[in-house]
């Protein structure tokens, strides 16, 4: 038996334009974005034969209706994949899609794939968070979660209480600079972003091609004058927290061997990954631990880090990472493209989203070795996964 | 003036279909895509169609679109699964005057004729149903795709009694060859109304790329970006003009063979395809107007949609079905017999109820045969790919045969096929019902015997129903239901049930003789015989009603269902109904004879041998054709007459639906009875006409 471990690589991923929930994608199957997702995919990648796909890991938190049904397996065969291609669906809330990855990479390691499909989708116009959820009587009979931080609004407000140096306007500035760095990287981004058509009953179809989210023009002046809709007279705003989002994410992985074998490209390297839990009262820190976790193990420090994809669930989540790594708020090496303040957060698809980003990024900088793509997750998690750059030139 | 949508009047009962534009700003277009969609605001068990109100809409997004700025492509699509399904059919008998015929055809024009004088260029995103002026809609955009996955395309027109008036007949043939297109436009619609499916249309030249469902519309306007921008130039073969008179020609004489002319619709239909060689768009455009005003106003059209009417509502709810809730589960079948119409019952069965089918003959070896057919028949579906592997093989694990009638006992459905005699039938049922629980149904495929005297020796009658299947029984859509006095509620329910998961429609009839469709063929048969005998050479009475367009002439229906059960069928109703069925001596003579008496290299046209014909003795009273054709027509009105007073059907409608569906009388006809009355036959034996006016 060989039992060494192989080097697994990101290929390709693609996504739908975001849409805010209950406007353009709330006519829209959940199903059918990840399913357009996946048959993008496939025509990005000609040479990859379709049976060749060993597994298609699909995460979503709310796993009913249109997002249930082992989305994994049903997905694979109504986009048109080979009935011998298996398939299962995943869930770790935030990082669904992340996980789905890491999963399928562990097993390409492991010699168990060589080729996985992994993304996520969710839509929440038609699966709000918390849709269904029956919360154990113990938790609140132990006091071992405080119920507030099923919310996760809450638990971005707890985060400002427990670093005061965080302030508001601290989170304000950050919304508006990842507002522009994404009015600025919008055509660059717009490569991995597949058409999908949205149905309205009352305006008939339409074929969506960018995220309808992003706010361009916002200034700190606009989001002072928000309300804090978690807390009276608190720090956390809609301008400052990614909004309600309707999308589907969806990505090639593959052993690196195959991959040159079937001439598929290789956009980055993954060196390793951790997921770590911290308090669910303030899940926002949990790509704190995770990172220094999957560094640790890598033997790598935040210095060899060049660039940082981080999930915006919120700007005060990202700053108190940033506190941690003592990384500038403005540090260039932080979401250059824009964050999930500006385009979306579609819960469980995010992970790829940013996966997807951080391998365009790579490509626009041969000068950095390493990135991550990072981020938290509800109830108290975070996952964090190291790349390489594969068009690594030396460092400047 | 020429008219356009907005000089129509409206249609109070039109359910309207929007027309929705939406700007898009697809990637490397350069400009906008203006994308309309067609939706009527139901599911798709409502099919989008267009009235006055749905071509104004259209006609407005046209104006809307047509002002817009740095609109680079207009494309136009559908709801979920529908396209558009043409013009309201509730509509057009509605037309009060040939005018307003006139109107709507020319509306119609007006406003597609945008679509394909754009000087954007336009696209039909054909995702779902695309009928008639749906399907035409398409052919005005200067560019198509279809979905693979779309159903239900094509021209229909004809077959309703019209032509395809909204462009059809003139762009088609001009884009794809008049061969294809006579296909579409004449031969489909009389070949049972076939249609096209969505991966026929790219092969066939009607759309210039497919594209999968799952991802259609995307993929579409991507393509036409393409197209757009001069990324793709699409290309399209020469048609080829030379062969233009000789195809005209060619379906002329299949149309006048197959129904000899006696469909207008069809007539005028190639009219227009011969026109379209040299004639312009617009010349042609007023010819097809003039073609819809006249056929809306003729009397065939009304016929047609009084028969599609009955073929999509009456068939779906037959009169006299108890509530569907009283049926019972059907969980096993017998079918008593294994000969080939017993075969053909088995596996229908089997394929519908998917239920296990115990077959039962005289002896081991007649039953393993008769298994042996069924087995090769199950090979041949999936063969033709119209049975899965697996479906095939569940059918064979379904489908068993056995010498030992014991293998009824846990049977929910006995039905027996077994030789045309009372005497017979009674011995099955006696055997069966000692073998079978009391409330197992015992049914009878009889064509004609009475089912009253077949239940006279039961213990329990009241589960006795007759189901007449017609020949091939796996093909044609009619059974007829037969309830005797002592049929109960639940026992009927459950045969309409079961004919209904047979896929057949269902018409009801008492237990007379022959039922309706044997006794009025028997008696149109009974007509011509009747004028050989008394002196009408063959030749003569067989041709007598062929304007009437039916799909056999009388000798080729008497060739198809065989001389010796036709003669049966004579001496039954003769016995049961008296003189005006007589006993054909030149009938009895021809099922006695132990020669062939249809020359088998006609193939099916009834055509006598020579050694047959001088078994034919005339009398002394030769009729013409068209004497003979009265004399049918006079015969046929008396019966359904009769037939309607002996309370065998409750109205001429299940008469009509049972002729077309069951001896394939056509759509222009109405069935029968409207045909009776427009010839004014039904005044003349009854007094008055069978239809009440609407």
């Amino acid at each position: 038996m060989n039992d060494t471990i192989r080097d697994v690589v990101f290929v390709d991923g693609v996504r739908t334009p975001f849409g805010k929930a209950g406007k353009l994608f709330e006519e829209t199957r959940a199903d059918d974005m990840i399913i357009r997702c996946i048959r993008s995919l496939l025509r990005r990648n000609p040479a990859l034969p379709p049976e060749r796909v060993d597994e298609v890991a699909l995460a979503a938190t709310t796993q009913i209706g249109d997002q249930g049904l082992t989305l994994g397996r049903t997905a694979a065969i109504l986009a048109g994949l080979p009935r011998s291609v298996p398939g299962y669906s995943i869930d770790r809330m935030c990082a669904g899609a992340m996980t789905a990855v890491t999963s399928v990479s562990a097993a390409i390691a492991a010699r168990q794939y060589d080729v996985a499909i992994a993304g996520g989708v969710e839509s929440m116009s038609n699966h709000p968070m918390g849709e269904g959820v029956d919360p154990n009587p113990r938790i609140v009979a132990e006091r071992l979660v405080d119920p507030e931080a099923l919310q996760m609004g809450n638990t971005a407000e707890n985060l400002h209480d427990l670093f005061p140096t965080i302030t508001k306007e601290r989170a304000d500035a950050y919304a508006v600079g990842t507002q522009q760095r994404y009015a600025a990287a919008i055509e660059r981004l717009s490569a991995d972003i597949t058409s999908m058509a949205a149905r309205s009953t009352d305006e008939g179809w339409t074929v969506a091609t960018a995220d309808e989210l992003p706010r361009p023009g916002t200034t700190l002046e606009g989001l002072a004058s928000l309300r804090t809709p978690f807390r009276p007279h608190g720090r956390v705003t809609a301008g400052t927290a990614a909004p309600l989002t309707d999308g589907a994410t969806a990505c090639l992985v593959a052993d690196a061997e195959t991959a040159a074998e079937l001439g598929l490209p290789v956009a980055m390297k993954m060196v390793g990954f951790a997921f770590a839990g911290v308090d669910p009262e303030t899940m926002g820190v949990g790509p704190i631990p995770a990172t220094e976790k999957a560094l640790s193990r890598a033997g790598l420090s935040i210095e060899d880090i060049g660039l940082i994809e981080i999930n915006e669930a919120f700007a005060v989540q990202v700053l108190a990472f940033l506190d941690h790594f003592k990384i500038a708020d403005d540090d260039p090496r932080v979401n250059p493209w824009g964050g999930a303040i500006a385009m979306g957060h579609p819960l469980a698809s995010s992970g790829v989203r940013l996966m997807t980003q951080l391998a365009r990024e790579f490509a626009a900088h041969p000068e950095v070795r390493y990135g991550i793509t990072t981020m938290c997750v509800g109830l108290g998690q975070g996952g964090t996964v190291i790349w390489e750059n594969p068009n690594f030139k030396g460092a400047n | 003036m020429y008219a356009t949508p907005l000089d129509l009047p409206d249609f109070d009962e039109e359910v309207v279909t929007e027309a929705h534009v939406r700007y898009l700003e697809p990637r490397g277009l350069g400009g906008r895509a203006a994308l309309i969609t067609l939706d009527n605001g139901f599911d798709h068990t409502k099919p989008n169609s267009f009235g006055p109100a749905g071509l104004k809409n259209l006609w407005r997004a046209l104006d809307e679109v047509e002002a817009a700025e740095d609109v680079k492509l207009v494309a136009v699509t559908g709801k979920p699964f529908i396209f558009l399904a043409g013009a309201d059919v509730k509509l057009m008998p509605k037309l009060e005057s040939r005018e307003q015929g006139l109107q709507l055809a020319q509306a119609g024009h007006a406003v597609y004729k945008r679509l394909k004088d754009s000087a954007v260029p336009t696209f039909a995103f054909v995702n779902g149903t695309a009928l008639g002026g749906g399907f035409e809609l398409a052919l005005h955009c200067h560019y198509r795709t279809v979905s693979t996955s779309a159903m239900g395309l094509g021209l229909p027109e004809v077959s309703i009694g019209l032509i395809p008036g909204w462009g059809g007949s003139q762009i088609l043939p001009n884009l794809i060859g008049v061969e294809k297109a006579a296909q579409v436009i004449v031969g489909n619609p009389l070949n049972q109304n076939k249609m096209l499916r969505g991966t026929d249309l790219v092969p066939m030249g009607i759309a210039d790329v497919q594209f999968d469902a799952a991802d259609f519309l995307e993929e579409s306007l991507e393509w036409a970006v393409q197209v757009a921008t001069g990324a793709i130039t699409v290309e399209r073969p020469e048609v080829d003009r030379s062969v233009w008179p000789m195809v005209i020609a060619g379906a002329r004489e299949l149309v006048n063979e197959k129904v000899h002319n006696a469909s207008a619709a069809a007539v005028r239909a190639l009219d227009l395809l011969e026109l379209a060689q040299h004639a312009s768009f617009e010349e042609g455009s007023l010819a097809e107007d003039e073609a819809l005003a006249d056929l809306e106003a003729g009397p065939q059209f009304q016929a047609s949609i009084y028969a599609f009417n009955l073929v999509r509502s009456l068939a779906k709810r037959p009169e006299g079905a108890p509530s569907p809730s009283l049926a019972k589960d059907i969980g096993k079948v017998g079918v008593v017999g294994a000969g080939l119409m017993a075969g053909q019952i088995a596996l229908m069965f089997a394929r519908r109820l998917e239920v296990p089918v115990v077959m039962t003959d005289l002896d081991e070896e007649r039953a393993q045969r008769g298994l042996a057919y069924v087995r090769a028949e199950i090979d041949k579906l999936e063969a033709k790919g119209r049975a899965s592997k697996l479906k095939a093989a569940r059918l064979r694990a379904l489908v068993s045969a056995s010498s030992d009638k014991s293998v009824y006992a846990d049977c929910d459905l006995v039905i027996e096929a077994v030789f045309e005699e009372l005497k017979v039938k009674q011995a099955v049922f006696a055997e069966v019902e000692s073998i079978v629980a009391p409330e197992c149904l015992l049914v009878t495929n009889t064509s004609g015997l009475s089912i009253t005297a077949m239940g006279s020796q039961l213990a329990h009658p009241e589960r006795l129903v007759g189901m007449h299947f017609f020949n091939p029984v796996a093909v044609m859509p009619l059974v007829e239901v037969i309830a005797t006095e002592q049929t109960d509620q639940a026992t009927l329910a459950t045969a309409y049930a079961v004919a209904k998961k047979l896929k057949k429609t269902a018409v009801g009839s008492a237990d007379r003789p022959a039922f309706i469709v044997n006794r009025l063929l028997g008696r149109m048969l009974a007509e011509v015989t009747g004028a050989v005998d008394a002196g009408t050479p063959v030749e003569v009475a067989d041709v007598a009603l062929d304007d009437l367009g039916l799909p056999m002439r009388p000798f080729a229906l008497l060739e198809l269902v065989g001389l010796q059960v036709a003669w049966h069928l004579c001496q039954h109703l003769n016995e049961d109904l008296g003189p005006r069925f007589p006993a054909s001596e030149n009938l009895r003579r021809m099922a006695e004879a132990e020669f062939p008496v249809f020359d088998a290299s006609a193939k099916g046209k009834g055509r006598l041998t020579e050694e047959a014909k001088s078994l034919i003795e005339l009398g002394n009273q030769p009729a013409s054709a068209e004497e003979v054709k009265q004399r049918v027509l006079r015969g046929l009105a008396e019966e359904v007459q009769f037939m309607l007073d002996e309370g065998v059907v409750p109205s001429p409608k299940q008469i009509d639906l049972a002729m077309i569906l069951g001896a394939g009388f056509p759509f222009w006809l109405g069935g029968l009875t409207p045909y009776l009355d427009r010839a004014g036959i039904s005044a003349s034996v009854s007094g008055k006409p069978f239809q009440t006016p609407s």
